[in-house]
């Protein structure tokens, strides 16, 4: 066994390109499909139109559609899929929990239900406001599923943790519901929010979000070191002298600043977090400080393209992006389920 | 050793239940009607409980109005309050016992998730499809629904941890598609359909009562009936086998049983979660866990369940109503955590 250390199956599963030049190609691939998903849409753009629109303007119909609505929507596309992605990897770093995920875990629903009462007791709020709500619900709700999944057997297990989402997320959404159907109002308002949705989102919202969501990127990137040692487990990394407790703070404020924001400004949009970082750590191994950006790339990528999906299968109508990302995201969960917990 | 059955054969049945169930049935029976009573008497026109025993009775009290809101509006939604009750209480029984699973409820393995879809798929695309076909369409995706889960779940016979995830990841996969209907339904259709998804007794008429009566006719006796298999299957495939129990076959018929009882429940009163989880876990408390006599005492505390939680919707906030799957959630949620983490501790 001595010899086979030195070809550990991560030597041979490396990909032959360097992780940054890969982070590069991701960017390009990016930038490609947001180019493709401004030019898709109920109506077709020719590609210099839109080159032409930011050289150009001249107020025309198309220049108004791409610069008004197309543009700001894939850009929310990517704000909201990047901070899915990366709070979904600093979870399942975290909790070591194969299934970690915002929406699983209850995160939404808690931020979701944050912003249908906030809109039911004041009515219209700005969206700053309701960003901050979010961010509180989503906050609570988090160390409220982390406490009841830790009073388990075998504390803050995978299983523990996904059952109390679960049971969490029932009473929640009860409670959603029942706002829901005492105000109609508020129903009319919310109703394409609550699927999960990018549509009517204006360049504003996305500057409003941008800051929350940079600084919370910019404090995982920062953590990465410190989220690969805690993904072996608390242990070890108190043994290699980690401040574990105060890691988890600074990973816990980060993963609310993403997931609230993004919930703000998209509604519950699922599974974006739980399955990108699992197609990322197949390329690359258990390095945060890689397994990090790269998941912000992939989900950016990832929902801009189930948004384009959700514009275009059923033209001239338009499916919620998040009822997208449950039909693809949902039957990866049954799998990971069904493969990597022990019984 | 105290004598502490009640036996009773004949050529045809046999019945060994546990001699506290008896009382406790009648105990039970005496707070369904003081609670339906009540339920029935509450609201914006209250009406006195010796006034409502005569109208139900057909005995005249002096006021016209009476007859009208206790026949018309609040009787038929106690009654199909009571009814669902009784129908998931047993729909979750079975599964606890088929699934040696404490924590197994038709709302938390997805089954509800099924039937709901269905219905709601029913409400938005087909809104003049009459009212019998409902509970059908429930049944069909409720089936549809324990049959993947099962089969998903699968691992060397159904490992009972699996089958909650699995339960999970479909119901999400269910309500995605839920939403799918309520983004593009009309308004009101969509209005009506979430009330309905929340749980609720709200406006149901002798009509529901009607369509769901068949329902539980049928598979009530089947459950109790079946409850001696239920009792073997509970010790295991093997120990089942060597009592005489044909294990596939009767499993399947217990299954069916479940999801019947679970998709009509749902198709008449939507989503009241959690009733199926406390309600046997309760009856255990109550009569021990020999289906025989635990199958009708806990169908019958999830008829106090919900005709209870129905009551606390309709007073706790009035004039505003809350469906009562909202209440029997705000309860059986905390609840489930808390069997989750005492049975993490054994």
């Amino acid at each position: 066994m001595i010899k086979a250390s030195t070809t550990s199956p991560r030597e041979w599963k490396k990909p032959q390109i360097s992780p940054f030049a890969g982070l590069v190609l991701g960017l390009v691939i990016l930038l490609i499909c947001l180019v493709y998903s401004v030019t898709l849409g109920a109506a077709e753009i020719p590609l210099e139109e839109i080159l032409a629109s930011f050289v150009t303007f001249d107020g025309s119909y198309q220049h108004l559609v791409i610069q008004t609505v197309r543009l700001p929507r894939s850009l929310i596309a990517i704000l909201v899929g990047s901070a899915l992605a990366v709070s979904g990897a600093l979870m399942q770093g975290l909790t070591r929990n194969p299934l970690a995920e915002p929406g699983i875990l209850g995160i939404q629903s808690g931020a979701a239900l944050a912003v249908v009462a906030t809109i039911f007791i004041f009515g219209s709020s700005s969206l700053s406001i309701l960003t901050i709500v979010a961010f509180l619900g989503a906050g609570a709700t988090a160390m409220l599923v982390y406490f009841l999944g830790s009073l388990g057997k075998g504390g803050p297990t995978p299983l523990n943790l996904t059952v109390a989402g679960a049971a969490l997320t029932a009473l929640i959404s009860s409670l959603t519901t029942a706002i829901l159907i005492v105000s109609q109002r508020t129903l009319e308002e919310i109703r394409f929010w609550l699927a999960g949705s990018l549509a009517g989102r204006d360049i504003n919202m996305f500057l409003q979000a941008l800051p929350f969501v940079a600084l919370g990127l910019v404090v995982a990137f920062a953590l990465g070191r410190q989220i690969t040692t805690m993904s072996l487990g608390e242990d070890i990394a108190k043994g290699l002298g980690q401040q574990t407790a105060w890691v988890k703070i600074i990973a816990a404020i980060s993963v609310v600043l993403l997931a609230g924001s993004s919930v703000s400004i998209a509604g519950p949009i699922g599974f974006i977090g739980l399955v990108v970082p699992h197609i990322v750590r197949f390329f690359i191994f258990a390095d945060y400080r890689w397994i990090l950006p790269y998941s912000a790339v992939v989900g950016a990528i990832l929902l801009l393209v189930a948004d384009v999906a959700a514009r275009i299968l059923l033209k001239p109508q338009e499916l919620p992006v998040g009822v997208m990302t449950a039909l693809v995201g949902a039957p990866f969960f049954v799998y990971l389920a069904k493969s990597k917990v022990k019984k | 050793m105290k004598l502490d059955w009640l036996v009773i054969r004949s050529e045809a049945i046999s019945f060994r239940i546990d001699r506290r169930v008896p009382l406790m049935l009648l105990c039970l029976a005496v707070v369904i009607i003081v609670a339906m009573v009540m339920n029935v008497g509450q609201g914006e026109y209250p009406i006195s409980p010796l006034d409502i025993v005569k109208t139900v009775l057909n005995l005249d009290t002096g006021n016209p109005d009476h007859a009208f809101v206790i026949h018309n509006l609040r009787l038929p939604r106690t009654l199909v309050a009571f009814m669902v009750g009784v129908a998931f209480a047993i729909s979750g029984t079975i599964f606890q016992g088929l699934t040696r699973n404490p924590l197994a409820d038709p709302g938390i393995i997805g089954i509800n998730a099924g039937a709901s879809l269905a219905a709601v798929t029913v409400i938005v695309l087909f809104p003049s499809a009459p009212i019998y076909t409902l509970p059908v369409s429930a049944f069909a995706g409720a089936m549809l629904m324990a049959v993947l889960i099962y089969s998903l779940a699968w691992n060397n016979g159904s490992s009972p941890i699996l089958l909650i995830l699995m339960g999970i990841g479909l119901s999400a996969i269910a309500s995605a598609f839920t939403s799918l209907m309520i983004t593009f339904g009309d308004i009101n259709d969509v209005s009506n359909a979430l009330v309905w998804l929340a749980g609720s007794v709200y406006g149901r008429t002798w009509e529901q009562v009607f369509t769901f009566l068949p329902w539980l006719i049928v598979f009530v006796p089947m459950a109790l009936t079946l409850a001696r298999h239920l009792n073997a299957l509970n010790l295991g495939d093997d120990v089942a086998k060597g009592l005489g129990t044909r294990v596939e076959w009767e499993r399947g018929l217990l299954v069916l049983v479940g999801v019947a009882l679970a998709g009509a429940g749902v198709a008449t009163a939507g989503m009241i979660g959690f009733v199926g989880l406390i309600a046997p876990h309760l009856g255990r408390q109550l009569v021990g866990t020999n289906h025989e006599g635990l199958i009708p005492t806990s169908a019958l505390l999830g008829g106090v369940i919900v005709i209870v939680a129905d009551l606390l919707g309709r007073t706790l906030f009035a004039p505003i109503e809350l469906p009562c799957g909202v209440v029997t959630a705000a309860i059986g949620a905390p609840y489930f955590l808390f069997l989750l983490i005492r049975n993490r501790k054994k």
